[in-house]
């Protein structure tokens, strides 16, 4: 054994090249393991046994096991961005330079203050939290709770952004078979066989699972079966790949590991696989039950099967004098590996009366002493074992003699996997004789067409024995056993660890069946048993065997808490794969997105697009930008890209009867030629969108919608007509993208299109609220004459990959008139300024038309529209509906958005009550002084009331008064 | 040593045509092969020849890709041929960004991006489903599928105009060096 | 997540490619109905456990409604049909039954507006999901 690594055995090592040593750090100490290493097999080869702190009482920590289901020993990973933390040192591949961190101890391993809560633990039971903060209210605020939460957490955040790639991919199989050992593998060649696309998914870099540890001729197997397969074209084999969680459907979520042993590669580091299976085998084996015995979490207590991995895939012995304390054969296994790497086995303690099979028998012929009926009575040492008393399994702990060890190999028999099975449905059934749950293959997770579609085999259906495997030792049964020894005293129960990463012990799980939790469900929640990182992978059949006993009851009858995905913690960045930075979301950019862009505009979401919201100047601010681009149109002339703006084309014999029952007002009868302004309500009859719709032909109309509802409204259409009146005769589509729309508006809007040329826009060839087709710049347009600024106003229609061009040719053409873009806020201020409502401020999915004074907009003639029912409920026609007014500030403050209109009282429960809201505010630069709108209770019946609006330490007063603040006649627009 | 060179080289198409067909396909399928100069395709199929493109989006809605030079023509004969049916014809050919996949692996960039099964494509079928969050229509310009007969494959994809940016965004990073699929 | 199959397209779409849109097989009342009757047709919805009929929309593809016949407790699908059809088609009916032996149709498809289910409901229930503005 080397020197820096004191613990590495002479020879084998089965997953470890000794030609390529690898340097690492871990709390700052340069350590050296070698390529093939887990973190923690390299830490163990250093001699570094305590590992973490434990989360409530900060118990000193080594590993407990070889693979995910560790609970113990987590650390944070990398440094700066590459921080994670809660990562399982059993799990991670060592890699040249990692930098790795204990968790939860302060200052440091050895010496961790808050261990004190250790010597407390007394004072901390189950449900502790529950009882102590409750009351009094005051103390958990000022004492308690901020206490806890610098105690609590298991590792602590990343600070910076994950600097790593993460990617995801669609994939589509036959037959998924989920683990590479030689159950999963010898299903995937039968299902293979029959032909279809089968994917295995193997966790680890390596094939074979258990097997190669734990049969002589395991390697062999494994390797002819891995050859068959990678012959066959309809196989894939995919390593490093942990299926994650099994959803709806044969949905299957799995996480393949790309670049974590190379972080500077530029790969993906991690790749998530969204895979639909016809049907999944799992094939996951079988997870490893600790004993609870007295101190059963002191470092050096670890799995049976883990002290024997470390040995055989590493060549690392944990320590050098083992004890093995089992309740079953294939812990003897372990004994035996020990030998076989030189280290001693001073005893093997069986719980079981006694044990004549094979393998005991095996041990005993190479000298072990095996004690049979006998357990752990108590460990010695705190840091570390050193040794420990054992005792009859069946009593009270009478000590029999001490035995010198530094390891404990413990086996309380083998839980199958059964995560995936149960993620979607299947049900377990208990195995008395074995002691575990598995599968139950009558009750399987069902698929789309009803039937099962997921199999379980080998250990993951509870054949431990893996009984396809030629020169396999049989074995005696397995004695359940739940507590060492069976009759343990109370003080003993407090030192038996269930939930190694939550501090549950026996007593607690005990505790809280006798307080009453007799569902499996409530008892992990009171005592949180299982809800950590390792979501009770080695720890839940012990916890409710424990239950159990406790309720007096079968364990099938306690059942076991419910198995929710991922398997093993994802992280964050897998989930997120591309969407990340400029990826995030799909942002939609107008024709003329590049030139804002240039001008330096201020952006406004609206939905997913990008309107600019205002084009500052120099050292403008944003309120002097837009108030610059309103005087500049209500003086001169500006322009608006309005590219966002819905546009539907409907057309069909039966359109306009159509159109009639979408909107409230009468489409039917727009002359072709003509512009109508129209309101969208929902069969509730709340008001949804607004906005003008022409009339291009005889049978066809083009549908302006708000830019948020292009695609809400073409939906809303399409569902009407496919699934109320489908005999209707109507097409519509979406071309909202087809075009660039450009607002151009002011006094000079006219002149400058005259400039450009191609179409005669005077009042009487083109009126208000008509539009025409013509050729302005050269580029094919549509003019229409409407306006929502209150100006003379002319919106242009062009082909989307020439707006552009008619953008610039519109400034150039403008520039000696100051032609100035505006942007959505200009816009909002003087539609306000006009009185005009927008969607999503006067409304808010409770307002319908009538609310808004938009009784012209909705026809008396119609027999019916869609929301016309509904708007004749009592509720709706009520006198005493919160209806739309203008409010005038009386301080000449701008009235605060969102207000409400406090009145007389309170309501039941305690507020002042309300008797309106604002609901858009503005500073006018027209008007020079302030406007807003509202919804005031019989507001139009209250003109010139003073309303007193709230908003916390301020109140502001505001005068009823007319909505419309601007040119009341409307002569500007008809200009 | 895996292949440090994306997995598809990607082009943005442009300069295109297109049209919106919406009829009774089964009444106006003669009126329109006549017209679009291709036979009407069946459903989630398209129809393709000498730079023109047919494809079935609906069951009443196919859309016309041809040389942007064809255009005007081709929408005048289109609008006569159904001028007696229940039929909207309209120019649609600047609503959407195109781009084609071509190099070592595009079906696994697209794998990445869409939930289906680019391979399972039969060589004339047209997919429409999204592309990581926005809407998409895919197909194969060369190229015969099959699983594992993905050498020489040109897709084509096509979405939305003001997604353009976004889409060459996911379709770049998707093909980024050394991401292939293949297991390792 | 689940898989539906477009009866219009046959393409086999997963529900990120697709739009839910609440109950099927509903009768919308306008204008002249009563209270009791625009209430349940707005708000009453049965959400069964078992046996359910609903509005999808392949919105990622075709664009067209089409009806699921689906349990909700298993999401065992027994099949999707048109949008355009007054009652589950038979062949669906008979792949209900054929899984769910004790399962019976509870409309009436002489009496023209009834819908399934609604037997005991104080009024048929409508159309779709017509807010879908949400
Ligand atoms: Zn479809």
């Amino acid at each position: 054994m080397t020197g820096k690594q004191p613990f590495r055995l002479p020879t084998g090592g089965r997953l470890i090249d000794r030609s390529k040593p690898i340097g690492f750090r871990f709390d700052g100490r340069q350590m050296q393991g070698l390529a093939g290493d887990t973190l923690a097999s390299a830490l163990l080869a250093g001699g570094q046994m305590l590992m973490g702190r434990s989360f409530k009482y900060h118990r000193p920590r080594g590993p407990l096991a070889s693979g995910v289901e560790e609970p113990n020993a987590l650390v944070g990973l990398g440094q700066g961005g590459r921080f994670e933390p809660n990562q399982r040192a059993t799990t991670t591949p060592l890699i040249q330079g990692v930098v790795a961190t204990s968790q939860n101890a302060w200052p440091g391993l050895t010496r961790d203050v808050g261990a004190i809560n250790d010597a407390l633990w007394r004072f901390l039971p189950a449900g502790f939290y529950y009882k102590t903060f409750i009351h009094p209210r005051a103390a958990w605020m000022r004492l308690f709770e901020p206490v806890i939460r610098r105690a609590a957490g298991l590792g602590r955040a990343p600070e910076l952004p994950d600097p790593d790639r993460y990617e995801q991919a669609y994939g589509f199989a036959d037959v998924v078979v989920v683990g590479g050992g030689i159950a999963g593998l010898n299903a995937a060649r039968a299902a293979a066989q029959a032909g279809g696309r089968v994917i295995v998914l193997e966790q680890t870099g390596h094939w074979g699972g258990r097997t190669p540890v734990d049969h002589p001729d395991g390697q062999a197997a494994i390797d002819r079966v891995v050859q068959a397969l990678r012959t066959m074209s309809n196989v894939t084999l995919r390593r490093n790949t942990m299926a994650t969680g099994l959803y709806d459907h044969g949905y299957l979520l799995a996480r393949e590991a790309l670049a974590d042993h190379d972080p500077n590669a530029g790969l993906p580091r991690q790749r998530l696989w969204r895979i639909r299976a016809g049907r999944i085998i799992t094939a996951t084996g079988a997870l490893e039950r600790p004993l609870a015995f007295a101190g059963n979490d002191v470092p050096g207590v670890m799995l049976a099967g883990a002290v024997r991995d470390y040995l055989v895939d590493h060549a690392v012995a944990p320590g050098r004098r083992i004890a093995v304390v089992t309740n079953n054969d294939d812990a003897y296994r372990t004994a035996l590996a020990a030998l076989d790497a030189g280290l001693e086995v001073p005893a093997i303690l069986d719980a079981r009366p006694a044990a004549d099979g094979t393998l005991p028998q095996a041990a005993r012929a190479r000298g072990i002493r095996v004690e049979t009926g006998t357990g752990i009575a108590r460990v010695l040492g705190r840091m570390r074992v050193n040794g420990l008393q054992f005792c009859a399994q069946q009593g009270e702990g009478q000590p029999l003699g001490v035995i010198d060890c530094d390891v404990i190999a413990m086996s309380g028999g083998w839980s199958p996997v059964v995560h995936l099975w149960s993620h979607c449905g299947g049900k377990l059934r208990w195995d008395p004789a074995t002691a575990l749950f598995a599968p139950d293959p009558d009750r399987p997770p069902t698929g789309a067409d009803g039937e099962g579609n997921v199999t379980a085999v080998g250990a993951a259906a509870g054949d431990l024995r893996v009984a396809d495997l030629t020169g396999a030792v049989a074995e005696d049964s397995i004695l359940p056993v739940w507590i060492v020894p069976a009759n343990a005293t109370r003080k003993a129960r407090f030192k038996m660890w269930l939930d190694y990463q939550n501090d549950v012990k026996v007593s607690d799980v005990e505790l809280a069946g006798r307080e009453g939790y007799r569902s499996v469900e409530h008892a992990k929640r009171y005592t949180t048993l299982g809800m950590a990182t390792d979501q009770g992978k080695v720890s839940n059949i012990n916890g409710l065997a424990v239950l159990s006993d406790t309720l007096d009851q079968p364990i099938a009858a306690t059942g076991t808490t419910t198995f929710r995905p991922p398997y093993a913690p994802l992280t964050l960045g897998t989930i997120a794969a591309e969407a990340r930075g400029p990826l995030f979301q799909p942002l939609r950019r107008t024709p003329m997105h590049r030139w804002h862009e240039a001008q330096g505009a201020q952006w406004e979401p609206v939905g997913l697009w990008r309107r600019p919201y205002c084009y500052p100047r120099g050292a403008e601010n944003r309120g002097d930008a837009v108030n610059r681009e309103i005087l500049a149109v209500r003086g001169g002339v500006g322009t608006l890209d309005a590219s966002t703006l819905g546009k539907i084309l409907v057309k069909g014999p039966d359109a306009g009867r159509f159109l009639d029952m979408i909107y409230t007002n009468m489409m039917s009868t727009l002359p072709v030629g003509k512009c109508r302004y129209g309101l969208i309500c929902s069969e509730n009859g709340f008001l949804v969108d607004d906005g003008v719709v022409a009339r291009l032909s005889d049978d066809s109309w083009l549908c302006h919608t708000t830019t948020g509802g292009a695609e809400r409204i073409h939906a809303h259409m399409e569902d009407w007509l496919q699934c109320e009146w489908w005999d209707w005769q109507v097409h519509t589509a979406n071309i909202t993208e087809q075009y660039a729309q450009i607002a151009i508006a002011g006094p000079r809007a006219r002149a400058v299109l005259d400039r450009l040329g191609g179409m005669d826009l005077t009042a009487g060839t083109l009126p208000f609220m008509g539009w025409a087709d013509g050729l302005l710049a050269g580029i094919p347009v549509r003019v229409y004459r409407i306006s929502f600024s209150g100006e003379l106003s002319f919106e242009l229609a062009c082909p989307a990959g020439q707006g552009l061009a008619l953008w610039e040719a519109i400034h150039q053409a403008g520039a000696d008139f100051g032609i100035t873009p505006y942007g959505t806020e200009a816009m909002h201020v003087m539609r306000a300024e006009k009185g005009f409502i927008m969607i999503g401020d006067e409304t808010d999915g409770t307002v319908i038309p009538q609310d808004l004074g938009l009784n012209w907009a909705i026809s008396r003639k119609k027999p019916d529209y869609i929301g016309k029912r509904a708007q004749e409920r009592s509720f709706m026609t009520s006198p005493d509906r919160w209806k739309l007014v203008g409010l005038d500030s009386i301080d000449g403050r701008v009235l605060p958005d969102g207000a409400y209109a406090v009145a007389d009282g309170t309501n039941a429960t305690g507020q002042r009550n309300t008797q309106g809201r604002i609901t858009s505010t503005y500073h006018s630069p027209t008007l020079g002084r302030p406007i807003a709108m509202g919804l005031v209770h019989r507001g139009p019946d209250r003109m010139g009331e003073v309303l007193e609006f709230a908003v916390p330490g301020d109140s502001f007063t505001a005068r009823i008064v007319d909505p419309v603040f601007y040119d009341r006649e409307g002569t500007r627009a008809n200009g | 040593m895996a292949d440090m060179r994306p997995l598809a080289v990607i082009t943005e198409a442009t300069g295109l045509g297109m049209v919106l067909i919406r009829a009774d396909l089964a009444r106006a399928g003669d009126a329109i092969a006549e017209a679009a100069g291709l036979p009407v395709p069946d459903v989630t199929r398209f129809t393709a020849d000498a730079g023109r493109w047919l494809g079935w989006m609906a069951p009443d809605e196919l859309l016309l890709v041809l040389p942007g030079a064809d255009l005007t023509a081709t929408l005048a004969a289109l609008t006569d041929a159904l001028a007696t049916e229940h039929a909207l014809v309209q120019d649609v050919s600047d609503m959407r960004c195109v781009f084609d996949l071509a190099g070592r692996k595009p079906a696994q960039v697209l794998a990445k991006l869409c939930p289906v099964d680019p391979n399972a494509l039969p060589a004339d079928g047209l997919r429409r489903t999204r592309a990581a969050q926005v809407a998409c229509a895919l197909w194969r310009r060369e190229g015969s599928g099959g699983h594992g007969n993905a050498a020489g494959e040109v897709w084509r994809i096509v979405a939305f105009r003001s997604v353009r940016d976004y889409l060459a965004g996911i379709l770049a990073t998707a093909a980024a060096p050394g991401t292939d699929l293949d297991p390792r | 997540m689940l898989t539906l199959t477009c009866p219009y397209c046959h393409v086999a779409a997963e529900e990120t490619e697709l739009a839910p849109g609440g109950e099927a097989h509903l009768t919308r009342h306008g204008p002249g109905s009563t209270d009791e009757a625009f209430e349940a047709y707005l708000f009453g919805r049965r959400n069964p456990k078992g046996v359910h009929f609903e509005r999808w929309r392949h919105l990622y593809g075709c664009g067209r409604w089409f009806l699921a016949a689906r349990d909700t407790m298993t999401l065992q699908v027994f099949g999707t049909y048109p949008a355009q059809s007054k009652y589950p088609p038979r062949h669906i009916v008979d792949a209900i039954r054929a899984a769910r032996p004790g399962w019976a149709p509870d409309w009436d498809e002489t009496s023209g507006d009834s819908a399934p289910g609604v037997g005991n409901d104080p009024a048929p229930n409508p159309t779709p999901t017509r807010d879908s503005f949400v």
